[in-house]
């Protein structure tokens, strides 16, 4: 089982899910490049300016571990980018789960995907603001410590802390991105988790996910919010597990 | 101003030791809230913040008070770290207050958990940032604005570059069209030319020289300088150039000669469109017993310098006027015999104009120049282009071409 993790944050996001399957399966969690704990040096602004870069990464992961039947697990935009790497490579993947996915979030000519271009300007805003106390200086401190155990206080948010520039990029190439025609050519048997009350991948975008993959199962969470992997773990590996255990039977 | 009051109504509370009213009239807004989001509890100051009345605030989440894209980052960033860490510390979001305009302040929030590790409630601080987020996106346009300059500064540099490289390639193409690659071998004759362009060589200028083998026994040395410099001059100077050769070439013997072909080429740069003008020295060699028999003839041109094998060197002056200007002129032509070891020069005016300062290089310094130097066409070239380039610096004023033949 392969965690992907979403914008915003790194493999930390997992850390009450993922190992609640490593009695059945090889688990692996990863940072995303230019996340968490990701080499500085691998971040290329080009690269990962579309969500195609970090799908790559994702098959050059599964080539060289040389994984076979993997269910890759992506929360958020990591759900397309899993989507897009199944669909590059389509034998190495087994299942896909998706928990609150989102193939298009501007809406768009009838589609509802929940926000405004002025809501992403004001995203990439919000990320400026909030990284002025980021500084060339930290970055290696936080880079260098990817256990982070015991930070101290000034290093306390260092969790899902990115590089304002490449937090832009990230956040462009997430929100600004339409994989719908993605959908329909997804092969391999879906669970898409929806949460209620999630204000970044609404309901209606949740079921018309699962309404474009052909072989999907839609479980509506009782989580509420965007994040049922730290927000109600235990019913995430739930949920998860019976529709693996599902389909195994 | 709802700052100020609510810091006077605190102290209030304070010397009064009111735990209700310091709840309620904190310097900044409080908000619990259950750990699904849904706000439980808030204060007058968040209330007079943001214009709602607490029946409007309480039952609603967080998220709701946010501006959209305050609620991805919400969703993507303060959530997370909330139940990661626990806290949360000066997170920079904008609240959407009751009549739509937006406050920007800071949020700290931390989790309340009950004994068995469950989160209880989660506190939130919210501090009016108003000024302070101004001044933030001052300073963050600032940067912006220098990243940008510095880019676009970049930018610039790379396309003046590119564009430099281009030039530099297609007057180093240009030049190659004004002087031939390599000199004719012709037997008995040793030829030498050199071109020097005018500054650091960015503009292609209007000096040219050509050397051809007619038959076995003739040998023609043509050198002009076209007026004014640049890519329209070149233009000229390639006409010019090849004009004097087609003609050297294809005219009958008996017309085959200096000034009839400078008669010609008067004519053609006066019926050419440009109102540039041209002069030229040609000569003819022609083997003859013991050495060559020159023919010298010269449109306005600077005289032709003769350094005999032995002896001192000579200018020798023929009357012609410039190309272009009058095209009825005539062209005297002066027969000279070249013996062995003897050297004929033709140069352009960019030598003897060559300038330090005031002073101008001259006749006389090009004498002693072609004097010093050693046997041969090439030393002789070499010795005076040399000596120029000292007595005028290394970026010459004005182009520099010479063309030398000596008999053996």
């Amino acid at each position: 089982m392969l965690f992907a993790h979403g914008f915003g944050c790194d493999q930390t996001m997992w850390r009450h899910v993922a190992p609640a399957f490593s009695d059945r399966f090889r688990v692996i969690t990863f940072d995303l490049v230019g996340a968490g704990g990701s080499d500085p040096a691998a971040w290329d602004p080009v690269k990962y300016s579309s969500l195609e870069g970090y799908a790559e990464d994702v098959v050059e992961l599964v080539r060289d571990l040389d994984l076979h039947d993997v269910v890759l697990v992506g929360h958020s935009v990591s759900a397309m980018i899993g989507a897009l790497a199944h669909v590059r490579e389509p034998e190495r993947f087994e299942r896909l789960v998706m928990v609150g996915p989102s193939p298009r979030y501007l809406d768009d000519d009838g589609y509802v995907g929940g926000f405004s271009p002025d809501a992403i300007e004001e995203l990439l805003e919000s990320l400026s603001s909030n990284y002025l106390g980021w500084s060339t200086a930290m970055a290696p401190v936080i880079v260098g410590n990817p256990e982070r155990p015991d930070l101290g206080e000034e290093l306390a948010d260092a969790f899902c802390r990115m590089d304002p520039a490449i937090a832009r990029v990230f956040a462009r190439a997430t929100f600004l991105t339409d994989t719908r025609d993605v959908l329909p050519r997804i092969s391999v048997p879906t669970l898409v988790m929806q949460c209620a009350d999630d204000v970044i991948a609404p309901r209606r975008v949740g079921e018309y996910v699962a309404d474009a993959i052909p072989r999907s199962t839609l479980v509506l969470m009782r989580a509420t919010g965007h994040c049922p992997n730290l927000s109600a773990p235990e019913e995430t590996v739930d949920v998860i597990r019976s529709y693996l255990d599902g389909a195994a039977a | 101003m709802s700052q100020i009051r609510a810091a006077e109504a605190f102290a209030d509370a304070l010397l009064e030791d009111d735990p209700v009213a310091l709840y309620d009239r904190a310097p900044c807004g409080y908000l619990s809230t259950a750990p699904d989001g849904t706000v439980v509890k808030t204060n007058s100051t968040f209330l007079t913040l943001t214009g709602f009345t607490a029946e409007e605030v309480v039952g609603r989440r967080l998220v709701d008070f946010l501006t959209p894209g305050g609620r991805i980052f919400h969703e993507t960033h303060y959530a997370p770290l909330l139940r990661l860490q626990g806290a949360v510390r000066e997170l920079a979001v904008d609240l959407v207050g009751r009549d739509g305009t937006r406050i920007p302040v800071l949020l700290n929030a931390t989790v309340d958990r009950d004994e068995r590790g469950r989160e209880r409630v989660v506190r939130i601080a919210a501090f009016d940032a108003r000024e302070r987020r101004r001044y933030e996106r001052e300073l963050l346009r600032a940067t912006q604005e220098a990243q940008r300059a510095q880019q676009e500064a970049e930018a610039a540099r790379a396309a003046a570059e590119a564009a430099e490289r281009h030039s530099r390639a297609m007057v180093g193409t240009l030049q190659d069209t004004l002087v031939p690659r390599a000199l004719p071998e012709a037997d008995g004759l040793e030829l030498a030319g050199a071109y020097r362009p005018a500054g650091d060589g960015r503009e292609v200028g209007g000096d040219f020289y050509d050397a051809f083998v007619v038959e076995d026994d003739e040998c023609w040395l043509v050198l002009g300088d076209v007026s004014g410099k640049g890519v329209d001059a070149a233009v000229v100077t390639a006409m010019v150039r090849n004009g004097a050769r087609t003609l050297a070439l294809s005219l009958p013997p008996h017309h085959r000669e200096p000034s009839e072909v400078l008669r010609r080429l008067d004519q053609l740069l006066d019926h050419h469109e440009t109102a540039r003008f041209c002069t030229a020295a040609v000569l003819r060699l022609r083997r003859s017993v013991g050495g060559w028999s020159a023919t010298y003839a010269s449109g306005g041109h600077p005289p032709l310098v003769v350094r005999p094998a032995a002896g001192r060197s000579r200018l020798v002056e023929v009357s012609g006027q410039v190309l272009g200007v009058l095209p009825t002129g005539e062209f005297e032509q002066r027969e000279l015999f070249v013996g062995a070891g003897d050297t004929l020069l033709l140069y352009t005016d960019g030598v003897t104009e060559s300038r330090r300062q005031r002073e101008l290089y001259g006749d006389a310094r090009m004498l002693a120049a072609v004097d010093a130097a050693g046997a041969g066409a090439p030393a002789v070239v070499a010795a005076l282009l040399d000596d120029v380039m000292r007595f005028g610096g290394a970026l010459p004023r004005d182009d520099i071409a010479c063309l030398a033949a000596t008999a053996r």
